[in-house]
């Protein structure tokens, strides 16, 4: 069975292309862009990915408007029937808004952009999208944001930790995040949101390629091996 | 009417760009600043009718993230906002 795989194309995203060749990359099939303003995901979808980007020029808060944008319903719809839901930097960001994880992406504590390769830890891999990696594992993944510094109040955090929902962890502080939170999960572990960009690190070329384990967990979660 | 909306930060969480702004108030050389903390203000001109309830939606639903902010409604009696002379 053909994986089938839908990318969100927003007003402003600009990682959206490499989301979908990292996508292609691994599973073999070209995935289906769908735009902010369609009110529906294809059939039958298997997985939605949310991409990196400034959407709508990150007006009021970035993935503000976005997340409020037609498709976010059908997420939140496919969200809550399971589907999986991977949100890459302004992808996490949506995903926030739209209250499908919790917390907030402030700015960085640093004021600055940070834009780097930053070792994270897997923390949880047992998960659809970590399952190929080792837990406590070092990988290594670009991030490119200005808004990335995770936050929740205590008791939120306590519970993501409690419940393994804090999928990756900076191992060297980097933005100011609570708890060097890089990447948490919903409740039901079928929505990752993370600020590295796993799809900037497929080929050799990139620079490394330690993003395709989540490619790859999740395609072979999805239609098997 | 003229509706304002406050939006800030909630207490204990972190700002730096006020902090930033802070910085740069005591390298101007004003002493006495205590803290700074950086908020949003958005004006909206709503129909007179629009309930109490209306405007606590339109916060909570998109003006406003309540994870990370408060927000104040503050209702124009008037428009008789003076410009500075």
């Amino acid at each position: 069975m053909a994986f089938c795989a839908a990318f969100i194309t927003f007003p402003g995203s600009n990682c959206d292309r490499d989301m979908a060749v990292a996508l292609e990359t691994i599973s073999g099939t070209a995935p289906i862009r769908v735009w902010h303003g369609d009110s529906e995901l294809p059939d039958g979808v298997d997985l939605v990915a949310l991409p990196g980007g400034f959407s709508y020029g990150d007006y009021l808060r970035s993935g503000a408007m976005a997340a409020h944008s037609p498709i976010m319903r059908a997420v939140k719809h496919a969200a809550d029937r399971g589907v999986p839901v991977l949100g890459v930097c302004n992808g996490f960001q949506v995903l926030t808004e739209a209250g499908l994880l919790p917390g907030a992406l402030m700015r960085n504590a640093g004021q600055t952009f940070i834009c780097r390769t930053v070792p994270l830890r897997v923390e949880n891999s047992e998960t659809l999208f970590t399952a190929g990696y080792e837990a406590g594992q070092v990988i290594r993944i670009p991030v490119a944001h200005h808004d990335g510094n995770y936050f929740a109040d205590e008791d939120t955090l306590d519970r993501l930790e409690g419940e393994g929902r804090v999928a990756f962890r900076y191992v060297e502080t980097c933005n100011g995040s609570r708890r060097d939170i890089a990447g948490v999960l919903n409740t039901a572990g079928n929505v990752l949101g993370m600020m590295p960009h796993p799809e900037r690190a497929i080929e050799q070329d990139h620079g490394g390629t330690d993003g395709r384990a989540l490619f790859e967990s999740a395609v072979k979660g999805l239609v098997g091996a | 009417m003229k509706v304002r909306i406050h939006v800030s930060l909630k207490p204990g969480v972190l700002d730096p760009q006020g902090r930033a702004v802070h910085h740069a108030l005591e390298g101007l050389g004003f002493a006495g600043v205590q803290d700074v903390r950086i908020g949003r203000l958005i004006e909206l001109e709503v129909d007179e009718g629009t309930t109490d309830d209306a405007l606590d939606a339109m916060c909570r639903g998109l003006l406003a993230n309540m994870v990370i902010e408060n927000y104040r409604i503050e209702k124009a009696a008037s428009s008789s906002e003076r410009e500075p002379a």
